[in-house]
């Protein structure tokens, strides 16, 4: 088995179990598109796959060895965007940018990053003064800093990574995913439907997590 | 190293363009020492016996007006889920983050304390005690008020409940700071209490950074 897969996983939030028995398979070079209501789960589970919540039950496996028995080769294999943009508003964006990069021992090059979501031109303006969408744009960059490098992550988990984008912003996103994918990397992005989906279609499988939870 | 270097440098960095947060401590600690004697009257000879205690009580409560906020911006916007799954550990995190603190906090109480010493007519051996168990002490009240700042992350009303978790603990520190201090006004070897103040340090090193990062796990979840 390659890719990621998980075997009966559970997970447990407060008293509330949110998700239970559930199988996913997602093969390299392929996306995963988690659909869901609000509160079906698919933020929990992201941050499962991602190592920040223990699975309450169930396994998660990487190319067929489980997860659990290497956390730091996981960590390393995993980027994750999560809901928020980790960025501190009195630093630019290029020193937000370089601090993630260098923390994640990759190259700090910036200027590629921040050219391939369109914001090089922001470089030198704290993210106190970007807009929500830009923020975000300055939050994904770190994927392409990852793309760039040669160990780069090889596990993109994306929480709604299309929020606040505009058009032009989503292709740039979705052109991002369909090369990591190329590359044999994996994908699992979670989604209420619309132009990410439509961009993607094709190298990404669908799953329903209200469908797939008993 | 590299890791603890970059997160100490990011720290500084985001201190320095906070900019009144940093002195908003020293600012205080100056304030409030300088307040106890139109509370308690200025005869010259008391002034001595009791300023070494209020220098240290005041100085742990300075040190506790910046902790709140140690974690708790990275908690907020997300930044504490990438920080743990960077490949630099939690407790080299912690052991960072306790250090930038020190840096800009500990660092400027240990400048403004002589001053305060001068205003409490301690004589000049005790001056040296108080900048020697402040040098020792204040790198332990950020260390162990790491603890605390992870403990209370995503807590209601999380200062007052980390001044109830984490002042107890600053007691140690207190007793032997201030029993330095008043050793040397007193004439006597003041080496037993900083030697005591350098275990705790020893200690805090070794032992708080872990425990600042199994309570940071927990906020994480």
């Amino acid at each position: 088995m390659q890719g990621l897969t998980t075997h009966d996983l559970a997970c447990i939030r407060g008293e509330r179990a949110v998700f239970a028995g559930l199988n996913i398979a997602v093969n390299p070079g392929r996306a995963l598109l988690l659909s869901g209501a609000n509160g079906s789960g698919k933020s929990s589970l992201l941050r499962v796959l991602a190592g920040l919540l223990p699975a309450a039950e169930g396994r998660i496996e990487w190319e067929g060895t489980d997860i659990a028995e290497d956390p730091d080769a996981h960590r390393a294999r995993v980027a994750y965007v999560g809901h928020m943009d980790p960025l501190k508003l009195s630093m630019t964006a290029t020193e937000n940018l370089a601090f993630w990069a260098r923390l994640y021992g990759m190259e700090p090059e910036t200027e590629a990053a921040l050219h391939q979501f369109s914001i090089a031109a922001l470089g030198d303006v704290p993210a106190r003064y970007l807009s929500a969408g830009q923020k975000r744009r300055l939050n994904l960059a770190r994927l392409a800093i990852g793309q760039n490098s040669p160990a780069g992550p090889s596990l993109w988990l994306l929480d709604e990574p299309a929020t606040g984008l505009d058009p032009g912003a989503v292709s740039m996103l979705a052109n991002s995913i369909l090369a990591h994918l190329s590359s044999e990397g994996v994908a699992i992005v979670s989604t209420h439907g619309g132009r990410l989906d439509e961009l993607l279609d094709g190298h990404a499988d669908r799953f329903s997590i209200s469908a797939g939870a008993p | 190293m590299i890791g603890l270097a970059l997160i100490v440098r990011r720290e500084l960095k985001l201190a320095f363009r906070g900019g009144t947060d940093a002195v908003i401590a020293v600012v205080f600690f100056v304030l409030a020492a300088v307040l106890f004697p139109f509370g308690v009257g200025t005869d010259p000879q008391m002034l001595p016996r009791i300023g070494g205690g209020i220098i240290w009580v005041v100085a742990l409560l300075a040190a506790m007006l910046s902790l709140e906020r140690m974690f708790a911006s990275d908690h907020e916007d997300g930044s504490l889920d990438l920080l743990y799954l960077s490949p630099v550990p939690l407790g080299t995190l912690a052991l960072g983050k306790a250090l930038a603190h020190w840096l800009t906090t500990g660092i400027l109480l240990l400048i403004a304390a002589p001053v305060l010493a001068l205003l409490y007519n301690l004589p000049g051996t005790a001056i040296g005690a108080l900048a020697a168990s402040m040098l020792l002490g204040t790198p332990v009240l950020s260390l162990v008020g790491g603890i605390g700042a992870a403990l209370t992350l995503g807590a209601r009303r999380g200062g007052v409940l980390l001044a109830l978790l984490i002042l107890p603990l600053y007691i140690p520190v207190l007793i032997f700071g201030a029993g330095a201090i008043d050793g040397a006004v007193a004439g006597r070897p003041i080496g037993p209490q900083l030697m005591v103040l350098g275990g705790f340090l020893l200690a805090a090193l070794a032992l708080a950074p872990w425990a600042t990062a199994a309570a940071l796990r927990q906020a994480i979840e």
